[in-house]
């Protein structure tokens, strides 16, 4: 019988199938962890007296308490919030004592967690994937079944590297045709989103397919499987094709010689059949698509970039209507006006949507020669250490600078304001990250979700720009 | 843990579509490293103002909902961030049952494993109870987990549905780790039949 990617992958990894009682249990590939979402479940392991079962299928990394301030004159990031180091310090000693490899702040590899995974090779193309962290589900830009967990399971995984799931239902996610130039993954990822509302993907996983996915490169793939979750989608996948298999190879940790040849015939075998069935199927055409950006409260409140704030009295749902007057009144935008020309005070390059290489290469082309406009701060922080190093090899600091903006070193940084990085109340931001929720970037603090060239943009003018009006011809 | 097979109490409105888990703890909360004491930080800022006094018209600052346990909600509760501790935040703010017409399927698994029930009723339902709970913040439900259903003050009893998994696990104060704990074989079994493909000890 066809089957889709996602089957493909649950089914190669069931410990035990799925019962009238009892959910599947899952066999887990990899297991990512950091220092905001795994204490308590270290906790939990020492009070039972429980080891942790396959440290060899884990890895830690500091990302998201983390100060992404300069290093001092020891080559160390120093850390001034108490509790943050209190939280660093016990992740250190809870990965030493149970014997699991750690990217500690500031050395080679460290890294938003999404981020090194696939650029240390960790991530490959069939295999199970979870963080206690619900962008896990960038992984699946590799054809990677991988999505985000609560602290209680982070505990059941460490134990005994698996987990009890029902399994999702399956939605086709199709974008048809060739993005016109300008127009980025995060456009993409932004018009499904404000198509389909932040819950429309609860209960699915989402498989990505269409010309326009299958042009897009691997760091474009993963901008749009990272905000799968914005959907409420808790996983998003893409086939595996040759572009996964360039980006894999050579890596760390991926396989070399015969294993190479072995995996690569494995990969293979991962597209979805034809005749394979999903549960739903979206469709979009890229043609159609210009650049996007949200003007509310969630990601599911977008809208092309040349468009006017949508009005509540238009809108027949009363919970609907309500919940867009609540987001005007915190953004505040009135109904019907037009962002282009919306005044900014902050912009934000990074996240782990949008600060790979290919991010920051697209930021600082749009942004060589030109500056960031008086009176915005505009920072830049790269998703890794090797982003960062890579980066700097490039030159691309030095343009960064030049323009005015801010280089830091490697985090989540502003996406989640936990780590010293934050906008003050009232502020406007165009962030490349992934979530504009009230205060996500700092208490009070207001948020427009675009890609890098329309934060570029913002940063140059100073105001919500559109980036074709600004293009440059490289960047086709 | 505790078994839990009812919860009876108050109910308190919160009619706001798609309520992400950073409104229900911010982030800035979760530099802690124990489950105890974020009960103070639910809906921090939407309950308090900059200064940190208490906003009046917030629903959690109202008296007359001071002790009620059952939260209604609008839609799609609990989307966004995979914290744990929003449901360690709710619990903690007294909260020991949510109504809506679906849950973010992370904040669902996460609240189940700490015996906070979601219930999800359709919308009629859950436009009753919040007109009940605006009008009259009295007015007391009664959640039966044996047999799935939630009464109204009326007497009236509709159905919600809930995993049998997550139920018998509630129902009889079972930790799920204990049922994966329980299949060392199997997992011996599979671990032995696909050889794995990535170490994360090989380079490190």
């Amino acid at each position: 019988m066809p089957q889709t990617l996602f089957e493909k992958v649950w089914n190669n990894h069931i410990v035990k199938p799925q019962t009238a009682d009892t959910p599947a249990v899952l066999y887990i590939d990899l297991h990512l962890v950091h220092e905001v979402t795994s204490p308590q479940a270290f906790t939990l392991l020492r009070e039972k007296g429980l080891h942790v079962r396959r440290p060899d299928k884990t890895l830690g990394t500091m990302d998201h308490s983390t100060p992404t301030t300069p290093r001092n004159a020891l080559g160390i990031i120093p850390v001034t919030d108490s509790q943050a180091q209190k939280q660093l310090d016990q992740f250190t000693r809870n990965c030493q004592d149970y014997g699991i490899p750690l990217y500690a702040l500031g050395t080679a590899n460290q890294g938003i967690v999404h981020v090194i995974g696939p650029e240390q090779g960790l991530t490959q193309p069939g295999m199970t994937i979870v963080c206690g962290d619900s962008h896990t589900s960038t992984h699946g830009a590799f054809g990677a079944l991988a999505f985000g967990i609560g602290t209680s399971e982070v505990g059941h995984v460490l134990a005994t590297q698996t987990l009890m799931q029902y399994r999702p239902k399956t939605m086709a996610v199709r974008v048809d045709g060739r993005l016109a130039a300008g127009v980025v993954a995060k456009d993409i990822i932004l018009a499904i989103i404000a198509k389909i509302g932040v819950g429309g993907g609860t209960g699915y996983v989402f498989e990505y397919m269409g010309e326009a996915i299958r042009s897009l490169s691997m760091e474009g793939r993963m901008t749009i499987c990272n905000m799968s979750i914005e959907g409420g989608a808790r996983a998003g996948m893409v086939a595996p094709d040759d572009t996964t298999f360039e980006y894999v190879a050579g890596r760390p940790y991926a396989p070399a010689g015969e294993a190479w040849e072995e995996a690569l015939a494995a990969w293979r075998n991962l597209p979805t059949d034809d005749g394979a069935t999903f549960d739903d199927e979206v469709v979009l055409h890229a043609s159609d698509l210009i650049p996007m950006i949200t003007y509310g409260t969630n990601p599911g409140m977008g809208m092309p970039i040349t468009g006017r704030v949508p009005d509540p009295a238009q809108l027949g749902d009363v919970s609907e209507k309500m919940a867009l007057d609540k987001a005007l009144t915190y953004m505040g935008l009135q109904p019907n006006q037009p962002l282009l020309g919306q005044k900014v005070d902050v912009v934000f390059v990074g996240s782990c949507t949008n600060s790979r290489i290919s991010d920051l290469r697209l930021a600082a082309s749009m942004i060589k020669g030109r500056k960031v406009a008086e009176g915005v701060r505009m920072m830049v922080v790269p998703g890794s250490q090797q982003v960062k190093k890579q980066a700097e090899a490039e030159g691309l600091h030095d343009i960064f600078r030049a323009a005015g903006a801010d280089w830091r070193e490697a985090g989540c940084s502003m996406c989640i304001a936990m780590n010293g990085d934050q906008l003050e109340p009232g502020q406007y931001a165009v962030s490349t990250s992934n979530r504009n929720f009230e205060g996500r970037q700092g208490k009070g603090g207001r948020t427009f979700l675009a890609s890098p060239l329309t934060a570029v943009a913002a940063a140059v003018n100073g105001r919500i720009t559109d980036p074709r009006d600004m293009f440059v011809p490289e960047m086709a | 843990m505790e078994p839990l097979t009812s919860v009876s109490g108050r109910i308190m409105p919160l009619p706001i579509n798609d309520i992400d888990t950073d409104q229900i703890i911010p982030a800035r909360y979760l530099k802690t490293t124990d489950k105890d004491g974020l009960g103070k930080a639910a809906f921090y800022d939407w309950r308090y103002a900059g200064d940190g006094s208490p906003k009046p018209d917030f629903v959690l600052n109202r008296p007359e909902y001071q002790g009620a346990s059952v939260l209604i909600a609008g839609n799609n509760f609990g989307c966004g961030s995979s914290r744990e501790h929003a449901p360690w935040a709710l619990l903690g703010a007294g909260i020991q049952a949510v109504v809506s017409t679906y849950f973010a399927d992370i904040f669902r698994n996460n609240a189940l494993k700490n015996g906070l029930l979601p219930i999800i009723v359709d919308v009629a339902t859950q436009q009753q109870l919040l007109s009940l709970a605006q009008e009259d913040p009295a007015t007391s439900v009664t959640i039966d987990l044996a047999t799935q259903t939630l009464t109204l003050p009326d007497g009236r009893t509709v159905t919600f549905p809930i995993d049998p998994f997550s139920k018998y696990c509630l129902l009889n104060g079972v930790d799920q780790l204990g049922f994966l704990l329980g299949l060392e074989q199997d997992i011996g079994a599979y671990e032995a039949a696909h050889a794995p493909r990535v170490l994360t000890t090989a380079h490190a």
